[in-house]
């Protein structure tokens, strides 16, 4: 039972991580109907932006001797590395996405695949291959609860993220901008003549998305501390197939899948042999597509590769 | 007044396939013969690889040897050759046009294998070059008939090569090598290289078998969906073959016979092409195409859907884990990792640069990716910068890839000219 309870703990930390990267997937998805493939790699760039964010700060602290505690730095750190890689997104979408809007989806994701692997390089040239690791912004505390061990890392990391989620769904559906946005997710054509610009939003959905991807990379990095060019690629993957399990375009059920995702993964460790995790994690999920092939929350409409 | 490029046009334009193969011929044995001598010359250090890339990139001081080299050893004998042989070219073309079309492809072939052999016998490293370049050709024609023809987006494709290489490294390692996996042969060695093809064989069949498991949610589901069930599909395939410890597990299985030499891996190649492009023109083709393009329709037309997607998946898988048995057995060493993601990558980019729906297309670009990845290999980082960077730009300008929706036709390539 307390293993049990361990293992919840566990799977919210990784379900956390997978959730918000999958909602930048399922966001872009709902507004250009495309998967922006490199996202994976822009939680990458968002965690080395959070490493020289908290570096700097550190840095500055240490040089005006100003007596800031960890949290507040974190705090900064997460809030300037989502803003500044927002501009990536943005970035990426103006260079990427916006001159391949007419042209068939298969050319848009290997686009991204390719800005992906750019990302990647670029990184490895800029800084060389040596691991870095991200600074120790917190102490870790561990507190015994029933038999069960947390830290205030773990604590942190789910609540941050939960409340990055409840703020996405209150901004979705309480402001303009949201409203505009799930107007364009409803129908792609008509909302343009509106008077709603998608070049408008369609950026602003990547800033969102790859902001949400900065704070995963900057929690993700509290956890496991060693950065690394290529720590995008499999937890994108990864984050991408939560965001179809959800339901294509579906922001809630990107959440829950992602979540899910992280339980599947950290409860087939505990039952099987750890290396039969991805064996038993995407057997679960073609079984689930196999009774459910449009997700959970995913329309069963047919839609047609535009080719 | 005609521009000098047009009338460089019109000296070639009259030139046939076959003369074109002599000139690659003549140059091949050119270098053969006089590319010691000529290189020594020109003060490089030996007999360039790739065409004079791979020294102009690392020394620039010499890149006029190179190119002095590339332009005596390789373009003046082409041209010269392909321009004088062109009349008795063009009356050989026009009698083997009389033949049946297996003959005078056979003819084509056999010169251009020829000159293949000449040229990849100088360095082992052109002869590795060559053999991988063909797998690659292998791989992206077979992934072109599900993502080009069928329209699917299957990313399923290293899982299939995976299960080839696996199973025909089972069979040849346990039949006729004695190996610390599974002991003594159980039928002499000498037998090995005329059975290969079989062992090839049963790595298709497995591959094509494992594709069903992708087929069948393909009835009911398409596009991002099925995007994703081969995904996961890849990532367990990749993870099944690292917990069996019997194919050594994530340490992989190496010292596989050296049966794909060079002549293996062009039959194979060669009988890829020729097959594949005979199934995308036949009617199940066709029916693909509908499949394709609006399936309701096409189930309207009387196209059995469920038939046609089930026989091209596990037909392209064939294909995949065929090459996949050849690069085992060229490469002498298979593990789990080299069946991820990043194999993935590199086939999508070579599909889509090619270009979809086009057997054509799909040669060009396994073949122009491979020879560019190498020949950049000097600039190490960058060169994973700028492949990705022209990707781009193909999409930009050229959405559907280089050569796309195009028909092979190998007698309008055999044709004579003038």
């Amino acid at each position: 039972m307390q293993l049990f309870l361990q293992n919840i703990v566990n799977a919210m930390q990784w379900g956390s991580f997978y959730a918000l990267i999958a909602l930048g997937y399922s966001m872009v998805y709902s507004i250009l109907m495309l998967f922006n493939f490199a996202h994976g790699d822009i939680f990458m760039v968002g965690s080395y932006i959070g490493f020289g964010v908290a570096t700097a700060l550190l840095g500055l602290t240490a040089a005006f001797n100003l007596p800031l505690p960890g949290w507040i730095i974190l705090v900064m750190t997460i809030i300037l590395a989502m803003f500044l890689t927002s501009f990536v997104g943005m970035f990426i979408e103006r260079v990427g996405y916006r001159p391949l809007r007419d042209a068939p989806r298969a050319s848009a994701a290997i686009t991204g695949l390719m800005i992906g692997i750019i990302l990647e390089t670029g990184n490895l040239a800029l800084l060389g291959a040596e691991r870095l690791s991200f600074p120790a912004l917190i102490d870790t505390v561990t507190f015994q609860v029933g038999g069960i061990y947390l830290t205030n890392k773990k604590i942190l990391i789910v609540v941050v993220s939960l409340a990055l989620m409840s703020a996405l769904h209150l901004f979705i559906q309480k402001s303009k901008y949201g409203m505009a946005m799930r107007a364009m997710s409803y129908d792609f054509q008509a909302v343009p003549l509106m008077g709603i610009s998608i070049n408008k939003i369609a950026p602003l959905t990547f800033a969102i998305g790859s902001g949400l991807a900065a704070a995963a990379g900057i929690l993700y990095s509290l956890a496991y501390p060693v950065l690394d060019p290529y720590m995008g690629v499999l937890l994108g993957w990864k984050a991408f197939v939560a965001a179809i399990l959800g339901g294509r375009g579906s922001i809630l059920g990107a959440a829950l899948a992602g979540f899910l995702l992280g339980f599947i993964e950290i409860f087939s460790v505990w039952i099987f042999p750890s290396t039969f995790r991805d064996v038993i994690a995407y057997s679960v999920i073609l079984l689930i597509l196999a009774f459910r092939p449009h997700g959970f929350f995913g329309q069963a409409h047919s839609t047609q590769l535009r080719l | 007044m005609k521009s000098p490029i047009d009338k460089i046009k019109q000296l070639f334009n009259t030139t046939p396939l076959l003369a074109w193969l002599l000139g690659w011929l003549a140059a091949a044995l050119t270098e053969y013969f006089i590319g010691d001598a000529v290189s020594y010359y020109l003060g490089l250090p030996r007999i360039p690889v790739l065409f004079g890339c791979l020294l102009a990139l690392k020394k620039p001081l010499l890149i006029p040897g190179a190119t002095g080299y590339f332009l005596l050893i390789y373009l003046l004998p082409f041209f010269l050759v392909a321009r004088l042989c062109r009349r008795p070219a063009n009356y050989l073309a026009s009698l083997l046009a009389r033949g049946p079309v297996s003959l005078a492809a056979i003819i084509h072939l056999a010169l251009f294998y020829l000159a293949l052999h000449i040229w990849a016998d100088i360095s082992d490293y052109r002869l590795l070059l060559l053999k991988l370049t063909m797998v690659a050709v292998m791989l992206t024609l077979s992934l072109n008939v599900i993502n080009g023809y069928m329209g699917e987006f299957s990313c399923s494709h290293p899982g299939f090569m995976a299960l080839g290489a696996y199973t025909a490294s089972t069979v040849t390692l346990r039949l006729f090598a004695d190996d610390k996996l599974f002991g003594a042969p159980l039928l002499s060695p000498a037998l090995g290289p005329y059975l290969f093809p079989l062992a090839l064989i049963c790595g298709g069949i497995v591959a094509a078998l494992g594709a069903v498991v992708i087929a069948i949610p393909s009835f009911r589901t398409r596009g991002d969906y099925l995007a994703i069930i081969s995904l996961a599909f890849l990532f367990i395939v990749k993870s099944l073959i690292e917990n069996l410890e019997f194919v050594g597990g994530p340490r992989g299985m190496s010292s596989q016979p050296d049966y794909a030499g060079l002549p293996m891996v062009f039959l194979g190649m060669v009988s890829c092409v020729w097959i594949i492009n005979n199934f995308v023109c036949s009617t199940m083709g066709k029916a693909l195409c509908a499949v394709r393009d609006n399936e309701t329709a096409a189930e309207a037309m009387t196209v059995n859907t469920g038939k046609t997607k089930i026989v091209t998946f596990m037909f392209g898988a064939f294909w995949a884990g065929v090459a996949g048995g050849l690069f085992a057995h060229i490469i002498r060493y298979v593990n789990p990792g080299s069946f991820g993601i990043q194999r993935l990558a590199e086939i999508l980019a070579m599909l889509y640069f090619g270009g979809l729906n086009s057997v054509t297309g799909s040669i060009i670009g396994a073949v122009s990716i491979n020879i560019l990845s190498e020949a950049l290999r000097p600039l190490e980082l960058f060169k994973w910068i700028i492949i990705p960077l022209l990707l781009i730009m193909v999409m930009l300008f050229r959405p559907t890839g280089l050569v796309s929706f195009t028909e092979f036709k190998a007698e309008k390539l055999m044709r004579p000219r003038g």
